[in-house]
């Protein structure tokens, strides 16, 4: 029993380690060109795939390609904005500097996934209902994400105080949440020109095989990017913030 | 209870001292209205169909008009902070100063509501929906829009910065409040409307007056 506590609190001491930036910042660099390589990979699985493998789609022809851009970035603008809702509660609860610090590199990661989102989006929208644009519940609802993102960033950008910008920042984006499981739903809820879901939990998805792995490829490639450019900026953001330390004047990147 | 009643007074004195900001906010909410149909052109059937939307939009930028003075005044010369610093909860003194918000530029607009409807064309049954929607729907809009008064609080170029906070979270407000006015000028029935419209309101008061309250304890610490 003994030895049991001790091995558990061991552990929790590991796992709080690398909330220290100075022992994250080594770490996350050995694991960048990884995530790097595993993106490429599955990106270049993932694109074979979608044009060479998956079939051509009875209705819509060769323009439903556009699905293997289009809903990997619309999964990877909610979740990562779960995801940068999660740390800034994490910051704001346990006061840690470095998940504020994971949220703020994130935030930018998901915006550009919720803009890539709607941009395809009008590229698919196009052939396929003759306008780049509808007032339908899912695109609206996919555009006040973006501007969700926008203004976490906004809010952060102005304020000087870095602490204070963190737990504003915290507030906005545990506030903005609500509005994930709208998007997730609208189409469900509300019976609009977007086409309902095509992979679901629940029942088994209503395309070809092949189709739904060019998708899961290419969300795995989307995924594996975002972490290793949410690494990279995270770096960034710690050097910035750590500039007055010591460990990182003795980094060598920083002095030569 | 007491403190609650005394921080709507004060607030409410306040503004009393100083008309003229409040009415900036009413009388924007009348020009940007009276404005539509100059810009559009005098077609009834045209104006009676935008007259929801519009009401609506003008409704939250001129709420958005009052929010910079919520939170703004007190915080610069320090009563906020002493009102923190009193050993009533600080969630009850945001409460009250959201309640003398909406009683200073929520109130106003949906009893000034049917006479800018007028201008547009409405009929009588579609005024008095305009008016409901309004009157369930402000009292939302001044609890959001308390989380970005409270998140800009001391900001450079705050009020910017919080209409572009607030304006997103206000859309299913307006969505659902301008629906219903629609709705019913198209024979539909209303009640779908309302009941969200008083389902976001529960909600935002159940738990917009804490977050706000973190909000302003997190700009004055």
């Amino acid at each position: 029993m003994n030895h049991l506590n001790t091995l558990s609190t061991n552990r929790a001491l590991n796992w709080f380690r690398f909330s220290s930036p100075s022992t994250f910042y080594p770490v996350a660099g050995k694991m960048i060109p990884w995530f790097w390589a595993l993106s490429i990979i599955f990106g270049v699985a993932g694109l074979w795939v979608s044009f060479f493998v998956a079939p051509v789609d009875a209705v819509q022809g060769q323009g439903y390609r556009i699905i293997f851009i289009h809903v990997p970035t619309s999964w990877m603008s909610m979740f990562i904005y779960l995801v940068m809702a999660a740390w800034a509660g994490l910051g704001l609860i346990f006061n840690t500097r470095l998940s504020a610090m994971m949220a703020q590199a994130l935030a930018p990661i998901g915006a550009w996934m919720a803009f890539l989102s709607l941009w395809t989006g009008a590229f698919w929208g196009k052939p396929m209902w003759g306008a780049w644009w509808v007032w339908d519940a899912r695109l609206t609802s996919e555009l006040i994400l973006l501007f969700l993102y926008l203004g976490f960033i906004a809010l952060q950008a102005s304020i000087d105080n870095a602490r204070r910008a963190d737990k504003a920042g915290a507030i906005l984006a545990l506030v903005g949440v609500v509005n994930v499981p709208i998007i997730y739903f609208s189409v469900k809820w509300w019976n609009t020109l977007h086409q309902g879901a095509s992979v679901s939990l629940t029942k088994a998805p209503a395309m070809a095989q092949t189709m739904l792995w060019g998708m899961l490829l290419m969300a795995l490639c989307l995924w594996m990017y975002s972490i290793a450019v949410g690494l990279m900026r995270v770096r960034a953001i710690i050097l910035e913030r750590e500039a007055h330390t010591d460990w990182v004047r003795q980094l060598n990147e920083v002095k030569n | 209870m007491s403190a609650l009643l005394t921080i709507i007074r004060r607030d409410l004195l306040l503004v009393m001292r100083r008309k003229s900001e409040v009415l900036t906010a009413l009388f924007f909410f009348v020009i940007v209205t009276s404005l539509f149909p100059l810009g559009i052109g005098a077609d009834s059937a045209l104006l009676r169909k935008i007259a929801p939307g519009v009401l609506w939009v003008a409704a939250l930028l001129s709420t958005l008009l009052g929010l910079q003075r919520m939170f703004a005044a007190d915080y610069i010369d320090g009563t906020l902070e002493q009102l923190a610093l009193s050993p009533k909860p600080l969630v009850l003194l945001v409460i009250g100063k959201i309640i003398a918000h909406w009683l200073v530029c929520g109130l106003p607009l949906v009893i000034l509501a049917p006479v800018i409807g007028l201008q547009f064309d409405l009929d009588i049954s579609s005024l008095k929906v305009l008016m409901l929607a309004l009157l369930l729907g402000t009292p939302i809009l001044s609890l959001l829009g308390s989380i970005g008064a409270a998140l800009t609080l001391g900001v450079r170029g705050g009020s910017v910065l919080m209409s572009l906070l607030i304006l997103p979270l206000y859309i299913p407000v307006l969505i659902f409040g301008a629906g219903a006015v629609y709705a019913n000028s198209v024979g539909l029935d209303v009640t779908g409307h309302f009941s969200l419209l008083g389902a976001l309101f529960i909600l935002a008061l159940a738990f917009v007056p804490w977050v706000s309250t973190a909000a302003v304890k997190i700009a004055i610490e």
